[in-house]
């Protein structure tokens, strides 16, 4: 009985408390994208020849994000059926997004005017030991800013 | 920013992007493959703050810093080796992490050492 009402009570906060950490960030995510949208990234760069700069470095931006507990119990649920995970889309997005501002936020503190061949990479870096549906996720951005 | 801050190498000779030459300069002699790696483990303390951020969710901001010292000492390793070459940059750099045990993380970074003018 105990250990039901742990489980839910696990539940119902991570909903509740993931949901609007979730929110926050989203929030905070895009008035950072406004506000660095003068800095155009591009993803190409490597293939095309020089652009015309004074110097050149290297930028990187990482973050590792993790599932809340209702987002793990939810996607073991899905797991079962099959089809998208829902829940997992936001948390790379959120994930992605986050790691881009950061590159980009070093970049424009160097006085970038464009960030060019940017890559992401991600990577899981769950410990195999712990099999409770954990799953955290490190994205890395990084590129070339110019000036 | 904490991680540029840590790091004098950024800002030393050696130049580094992930394009296949240096903006404004012309590649004179090519050294190639330069690496480095390292595999990080993280610490038990961490590991049960991110247990209990877990039911949360969101960045595990100690896991973050973690990788980003590691990725920073693959980089500074790589550019160690670029500087004992005579290479002045390191051109068209990767990352890439894989785990290779539980708990363990490798961070690796490559490029190619070149000499620009």
């Amino acid at each position: 009985m105990i250990e039901i009402l742990v489980f839910l009570g696990l539940l119902t906060l991570g909903y509740f408390a993931g949901l609007y950490f979730e929110r926050r960030h989203f929030e905070d995510i895009k008035r950072r994208e406004r506000k660095t949208l003068f800095v155009p990234l591009v993803s190409f760069g490597a293939k095309q020849t020089l652009p015309a700069a004074q110097t050149a470095e290297l930028f990187i931006g990482s973050v590792v994000v993790s599932t809340d507990y209702f987002k793990s119990f939810t996607a073991s649920l899905r797991n079962l059926v099959g089809g998208r995970i829902v829940v997992y889309e936001s948390l790379l997005d959120r994930g992605r997004r986050e790691a881009l501002l950061r590159m980009k936020e070093q970049a424009i503190a160097w006085g970038a005017t464009q960030v060019v061949n940017v890559r992401l990479e991600t990577a899981n870096i769950r410990s195999q030991a712990s099999n409770n549906g954990l799953v955290a996720i490190e994205v890395i951005a990084y590129g070339t800013g110019i000036r | 920013m904490t991680a540029r801050q840590r790091n004098p190498l950024q800002r030393s000779a050696i130049t580094l992007t992930t394009l296949e030459g240096v903006p404004g300069k012309t590649i004179v002699e090519h050294f190639g493959l330069v690496q480095g790696s390292t595999i990080r483990a993280k610490h038990i303390g961490r590991d049960i703050a991110a247990g209990l951020k877990n039911i949360v969710g969101g960045e595990l901001k100690g896991y973050t810093e973690l990788l980003q010292e590691a990725r920073q000492e693959s980089l500074d390793r790589m550019v160690q080796q670029a500087g004992n070459l005579g290479a002045n940059a390191v051109v068209n750099i990767r990352f890439a992490t894989s785990s290779v045990a539980q708990g363990a993380a490798e961070l690796f970074a490559y490029g190619t050492a070149v000499r620009v003018e």
